[in-house]
């Protein structure tokens, strides 16, 4: 009997890796990855990286401009974020199972919230240059709604989380719609909502650097004029930048997380 | 005497909390914090306001211009450059990418995972992949998608290895946090009994974490997705991403984009459904 339920457990594990491999060619196959050749890059960007992309005495002169390109970004970033959190924390309330107004609108939310989410950001940057251009709203505005769909479901999450109780319990002392909003369900779920709006600014630094090269503002396009002019010793100087600038972003949301969570 | 003083001492702070009003709740550090978090993030988001690069746009124009195209784009969708059956291949070839960036991601995080799990390595080993990770994430994909590609080539090959570098820095970071979550004394008991470390992965380690790196697993492919849309239009990776430029920055035709951002829409949301579902099986199992 043992016997045979670990025979049974050893068939459905090599059934399931039989099928993982099957799936595994088929997408080498389309996507025509060459095994061989990705595993043989690896050590050859190393060898790479060593011997061109770290900056030069010349590429630090390029500094400040870099500097400036990132605090720009850096403020897109955040100036997306923040907007976005304002709009989601509307649409999570509106939205949540605790403190929809009724069902119809509470599913109404959520459905422009899904629509928004699932469109990637670079989509958006795609379908923006078309009215903004080269500005730095194209980039804001695709990180703003790419944040509001992500954030609508954090906040809408958290505050099914924190709030169900309370909810209950204040809506039987009679106390009104407002009054519960603003004196349980926001302030006990503001440490949350803290983190998710710092943990999306860091992502945000990150996918403003891709929206940057579409789109051709902010660090990204920094990146991209002097990748493509061959100029490695800078490119690399704006990666660090980028790097130290996402790093200390994680470190003070760090910080900050530790002590109000 | 004493007595007087000390019933003094006693009534002093009812003094002083009849004569002002008692603060609703104490500011501690946390609340100080929270505020002065919200305030910074309010005072730069009016600065940036300010600071934006606008070149001379019309807001209003563009702003106007951009529901004008969202509506091209969202109601008036079309193929013209390839058909119905192109377009679904080139979203298989993204899924692919994803796929294989996923998987690759996932088995080498799991190595490191465990190594970087602090009750199942040294405190020094796990410090250094924990830092080595920080790093590797703190690099936009992209980037190292673009890094790859000098030595590889424009196109998948690169792609491939610049999304996995990625996925492996979040799955290591997701991975070594489950595994730190497992009972002290479980490993413990397993290692009086004279397991080996092996054992104590195989046995103890990845099946009480299984659920959470599964469910982990499927988010980082859901986002793989998205970004090998992404990588397709800036790095030239191939897929229903590529298309997606195209129609934007050589065709500059609109309903174009509209056909491809809802296959782009109907898989991601197809994704999510699919983890929700997962999530739960997980959850009742």
């Amino acid at each position: 009997m043992q016997a045979d339920i670990f025979a049974k457990k050893k068939r459905n594990t090599l059934a399931y890796l039989c099928l993982l491999g099957a799936v595994t060619m088929l997408a080498m196959v389309i996507t025509e990855y060459n095994a061989v050749k990705g595993i043989a890059s690896i050590p050859k960007a190393v060898q790479w990286g060593m011997a061109n992309f770290y900056p030069t005495a010349e590429s630090l002169e390029k500094l400040p401009v870099i500097l400036e390109k990132m605090q720009e970004t850096l403020l897109v970033s955040i100036a997306a974020t923040t907007a976005a959190a304002v709009f989601a924390l509307l649409f999570a309330i509106f939205g949540s199972n605790t403190t929809r107004i009724n069902r119809f609108f509470g599913a109404v939310t959520r459905g422009i919230a899904t629509v928004f989410r699932n469109i990637d950001v670079a989509a958006w940057a795609l379908i923006l240059l078309f009215s903004f251009g080269q500005s730095s709203l194209t980039g804001y505005f695709a990180l703003f709604f790419g944040s509001f769909g992500f954030l609508t479901r954090a906040f809408t999450e958290t505050i099914d989380e924190v709030s169900g109780g309370s909810v209950e319990a204040l809506k039987a002392t009679g106390a009104g719609y407002f009054s519960i909003i603003f004196q349980s369900v926001i302030p006990s779920s503001i440490p949350q909502i803290i983190s998710w709006i710092l943990f999306m600014i860091e992502t945000n630094i990150r996918s403003a650097t891709l929206i940057g090269l579409l789109t051709g503002s902010g660090i990204g396009f920094t990146f991209n004029l002097y990748y493509k002019s061959l100029a490695y010793d800078t490119a690399s100087l704006v990666v660090i930048v980028i790097i130290a600038a996402i790093l200390l972003i994680e470190f003070a949301s760090n910080y900050v997380r530790k002590v109000i969570l | 005497m004493e007595v007087k003083e000390q019933l003094r001492n006693v009534t002093a702070p009812a003094d002083h909390l009849i004569g002002g009003r008692m603060p609703a709740k104490p500011l501690n550090k946390a609340a100080i914090v929270t505020r002065l978090t919200l305030y910074t993030l309010a005072v730069l988001t009016i600065y940036a306001f300010f600071s934006f690069d606008y070149k001379e746009l019309d807001f209003m124009d563009a702003l106007l211009g951009t529901f004008a195209n969202l509506k091209t784009i969202f109601l008036e969708p079309h193929l013209k450059h390839f058909s119905f059956g192109h377009a679904l291949y080139q979203v298989m070839v993204t899924l692919g990418l994803a796929f294989l960036t996923t998987l690759f991601g996932a088995i080498i995080a799991i190595l490191f995972g465990l190594l970087a799990a602090e009750n199942l390595s040294s405190k020094k080993t796990s410090m250094v992949i924990k830092s080595l990770v920080a790093f590797i994430r703190a690099v936009p994909t992209v980037l190292w998608v673009l890094i790859f590609a000098v030595a590889a080539g424009l196109g998948s090959t690169a792609a491939v290895i610049g999304m996995t570098f990625h996925s492996i820095g979040y799955l290591i970071k997701a991975y070594s946090e489950s595994f730190e979550e497992m009972d002290r004394g479980v490993i413990e008991a397993l290692q009086a009994s004279g397991a080996n470390w092996w054992q104590i992965v195989f046995q103890a380690v990845i099946p009480s974490s299984i659920t959470y790196m599964i469910s982990w697993t499927f988010l980082r492919f859901e986002i793989n997705f998205a970004v090998a849309v992404a990588m397709g239009a800036a790095a030239g990776a191939g897929g229903i991403g590529y298309d997606m430029f195209m129609a934007s920055s050589f065709y500059l035709d609109m309903r174009e984009i509209g056909a491809i951002t809802y296959f782009i829409l109907a898989v991601a949301i197809i994704l999510e459904i699919f983890a929700a579902k997962i999530k739960r099986k997980l959850k009742t199992a």
